[in-house]
């Protein structure tokens, strides 16, 4: 223990100013002018329990993402065995994230490691099968790149994530990893969850495709679909009805650009309808692309398809350069809004499922708030006044050490940024109980030791000594049972250990520290003959 | 003000086996509770489902919002007051498509009660998280009181330390008998509960055995059974006060901390009563048990 009283004294006095210091942007919403640039500006940042809100847990499915990256190489294999003169039939994704493919002469075999080598060095083969004519191969991506693969899927998940909400305009959003492949998002004060639901969660993968207007759709659509070819289906409104129905459409299945090619996109109202419709505007290698295609396609019409679905499919007219496209469709403002947001934020690489979804109203959470802080004033006003009660002025003292943990608390909650929740208000109550306890332990000692016929100096001296340790031990003890909480809960729940854990620290400072301070100042200062306790 | 007065000699330790029958009879029907009732009402943060708060503005009953659901896929939802005009309405089934919800809620809501409602939460959980938040949580309170163990075998012994451990053990199966018995819902608040009990319990439990190693030092020679019942006595005034003001704390958690809190604090409650209860009367026997165990051997080896 520090010998020095002054010094003791300005060490609460620095912890106990240093404390309100964070805590006067909570306390005083609006500093005047001169002095709102000395304080910090935040003021405790409320859960969303108590601020209403909207909490998401989301899974990446990086298994889709890899499945997805074997079909598309499958398309590239297939034109590279080609060019290597390979015969070779029915190159396809197999079952999981595995390409298998059927090699029509023995010789094929090395030619294909060959290849894998020198082009493909992600891949290698998994297993391979001698069959009827040549031998049939499996392909599967090398474990080491799938990691890396779908750690790369997760991170740009996120980014992707972050972009759109950014775009969306919420107010503080927290947007976290979690684990191997799941985002926390959380997004306080949300008036349309479903709306933010949707613009989150959407996959949003533009694609460009050709209609083949060749085959028959009809004979697809009884099962015989060429080679190559899709179904994809659009929504269509009946003008007049209003009735939504789909519609069938029979495509080729290469895309020839999709969403990535975009340098932006944005909602224009059409002249015509005054609909709202979403314009495209690529960039450079995607307008040069698109030029191309436009070109080598006229009179055919394209499909703008989006997450499968088709939006429109109008004819080309002519060569189309400068880069410029149009989503047209049935658009209520605020979809022709999200659609335009999540374009520029690009597609998602992977499709995402909800987990969990948390959403509290703005009244729920102000009434929690009243009932918390009504129920922390009332339990504490009830040992505050028990401690006088029982212990008069030593009570007191113990009040007062009370209060500055009080304050301890919410200061370091908002010095750390960390999240007051409902549970959280509970802790801080809880808290008030613990803390009165070292002082408790601590006043029955130094009863115990007057007792005995100590002098008050010696008694308050023994009594400090002998409960410390006790104190330490139960301190030790409760931390780590609201660790255990911390690490193991969820949501609003960490809360309550959070303050719990910060409540025991403060309560160590407050509870022994500064109550000694105050003993040792009055018993220094005054004769005091009995001690009221 | 002294509620104990000083040089207070009650006979713990020989009411020490009534406790403990007590105790066994206690946990016995915890135990059993949970059993009969197939294990337990699992809120949906461990079972998946949905959580739907709605708040009406006039008189509403839960028979009134069961008819308006009637024919939804809430049809067998549990609808449960949780205030004045405000019911909660529970299912198994994860809402995560908002069509879903709106089909099964707003719509034969709105039908029925114009807009005079307002969703206030809508909590969706789905079922593979809800058992990985299982698994957690039951390695999580094992861990916990691993962890307890191993502080007091460290601080202490380590008999001290199963004493410890096993009131804890015998306050968690108490805490989790009571929901069961009530059929309460056993949600994450009261998995908190249970990790503050468990840290709140070992803190009393503590402060006993600290104050028998103590006297142990001070008289070595005095028997073990003695010292015991003397340490229960001289910190029986703290154990009291800090009970009684933990107590308080929770009371008012309970009346005015709304009822989302509810489960929280009756939990709380019920933990703070046998928390006490046990760190007197069940590690302490336990300490002693070991003790004369430990001599009947030496006297056999004799």
């Amino acid at each position: 223990m520090i010998k020095s009283l002054k010094i003791r004294i300005a060490i609460t006095a620095v912890i106990c100013l240093g404390a309100l210091y964070f805590l006067l942007p909570t306390l005083i919403p609006q500093l005047p002018t001169p002095w709102n640039e000395y304080f910090p500006k935040d003021k405790i940042h409320l859960g969303l329990d108590l601020q209403g809100g909207m909490h998401l847990l989301m899974e990446i499915d990086t298994d889709k993402a890899l499945e997805a990256m074997m079909e598309r190489t499958s398309n590239d294999l297939k034109e590279s065995l080609m060019e290597s003169k390979v015969r070779f039939r029915n190159v396809e994704k197999a079952k999981g994230a595995t390409i298998s493919l059927q090699l029509n002469e023995s010789a094929g075999k090395t030619a294909l490691d060959k290849i894998l080598q020198d082009q493909y060095p992600d891949l290698e083969i998994d297993s391979s099968s001698p069959s009827e004519n040549g031998q049939i191969v499996q392909i599967k991506i090398k474990a080491k790149r799938a990691i890396e693969l779908k750690k790369l899927t997760v991170e740009h998940s996120l980014e992707t994530i972050r972009n759109r909400v950014d775009q969306f305009g919420i107010a503080e959003p927290e947007i976290i990893p979690e684990g191997d492949n799941r985002i926390l998002i959380q997004l306080p004060g949300i008036k349309d969850p479903e709306r933010a639901k949707n613009l989150i969660g959407k996959t949003a993968l533009l694609e460009f495709k050709i209609v083949d207007d060749e085959h028959s759709l009809e004979d697809a659509l009884r099962g015989n679909i060429p080679e190559g070819d899709i179904i994809a289906y659009g929504l269509r409104a009946d003008k007049s009805t209003g009735e939504k129905g789909s519609m069938p459409y029979l495509l080729k299945n290469k895309s020839l650009l999709t969403g990535s090619s975009l340098e932006t996109a944005k909602v224009q109202i059409s002249n015509r309808f005054g609909e709202p419709t979403v314009s495209l505007k690529f960039n450079s290698q995607g307008a040069t692309d698109f030029d191309r295609i436009t070109g080598e396609n006229v009179r055919k019409r394209l499909a703008i398809v989006l997450d499968g679905v088709v939006h429109s499919a109008p004819v080309i007219q002519e060569r189309i350069s400068g880069g410029q496209a149009q989503i047209t469709g049935t658009f209520t403002m605020d979809e022709a809004r999200d659609l335009a947001i999540v374009l520029r934020a690009g597609a998602l690489p992977a499709p995402v499922n909800i987990l969990e979804e948390r959403t509290v109203g703005p009244s729920l959470g102000s009434d929690s708030i009243r009932q918390g802080i009504m129920a922390t004033l009332i339990g504490s006003i009830l040992v505050i006044l028990f401690m006088i009660i029982y212990y008069r002025l030593s009570g007191t003292i113990a009040d007062l050490a009370l209060i500055i943990n009080i304050v301890l608390v919410l200061g370091i909650l908002a010095a750390f940024k960390a999240t007051l929740t409902l549970p959280g208000i509970a802790g801080l109550l809880l808290t008030v109980g613990m803390a009165v306890d070292a002082n408790v332990l601590i006043f029955e000692r130094i009863r115990e030791e007057l007792r005995t016929g100590k002098t008050i100096r010696l008694s308050l001296d023994t009594g400090y000594k002998k409960a410390f340790i006790t104190i330490i031990d139960t301190h030790v003890t409760g931390i780590v049972s609201a660790i255990f909480l911390i690490i193991f809960g969820t949501g609003p729940i960490k809360g309550f250990a959070v303050t719990l854990i910060i409540g025991l620290l403060a309560s160590l400072f407050t509870a022994v520290f500064v109550t000694r301070v105050i003993f040792d100042y009055f018993t220094g200062t005054f004769n005091i003959k009995k001690l009221s306790i | 003000m002294e509620l104990i007065k000083p040089g207070i000699h009650l006979d713990f330790v020989g009411k020490m086996k009534y406790a403990i029958i007590f105790s066994v009879i206690l946990t016995t029907i915890s135990i059993a509770s949970v059993i009969i009732h197939g294990g337990f009402n699992l809120g949906i943060d461990f079972a998946g489902g949905s959580i739907i708060q709605v708040k009406f503005q006039k008189g509403m009953t839960a028979d009134k919002i069961r008819i308006a659901l009637k024919s939804t896929r809430l049809e067998n939802s549990i609808i449960q007051q949780f205030g004045p005009n405000e019911f909660l309405i529970r299912t198994a089934e994860s809402f995560h498509d908002q069509k879903l919800l709106d089909e099964n809620v707003n719509k034969p809501l709105t039908t029925a009660f114009n807009k005079d409602y307002e969703i206030r939460r809508v909590e969706i959980v789905g079922s593979k998280v809800g058992m990985d938040f299982q698994r957690k949580a039951i390695f999580a309170v094992i861990f916990s009181w691993l962890a307890m163990l191993v502080y007091i075998a460290w601080r202490f012994e380590f008999r001290y330390g199963l004493g410890g451990i096993i009131a804890l053990i015998h306050d968690v199966i108490i805490i989790i008998g009571t929901i069961s018995i009530l059929n309460m819902e056993f949600t994450i608040s009261i998995l908190a509960a249970i990790f503050f009990i468990i840290g709140y319990s070992i803190n009393d439990t503590i402060v006993v055995l600290d104050r028998i190693r103590e006297n142990v030092k001070l008289n070595p020679r005095q028997k073990l059974a003695e010292t015991i019942n003397m340490s229960i006595n001289q910190t029986l005034s703290r154990t009291i006060l800090t009970s009684f003001t933990v107590f308080l704390t929770v009371i008012a958690l309970y009346i005015f901390g709304g009822p989302v809190l509810h489960d929280l604090a009756f939990s709380l409650l019920v933990g703070v009563v046998f928390g006490t209860y046990s760190s007197v009367f069940i590690s302490c026997p336990i300490v002693l048990l070991f003790e004369n165990l430990q001599l009947s051997k030496m006297k056999r080896k004799k």
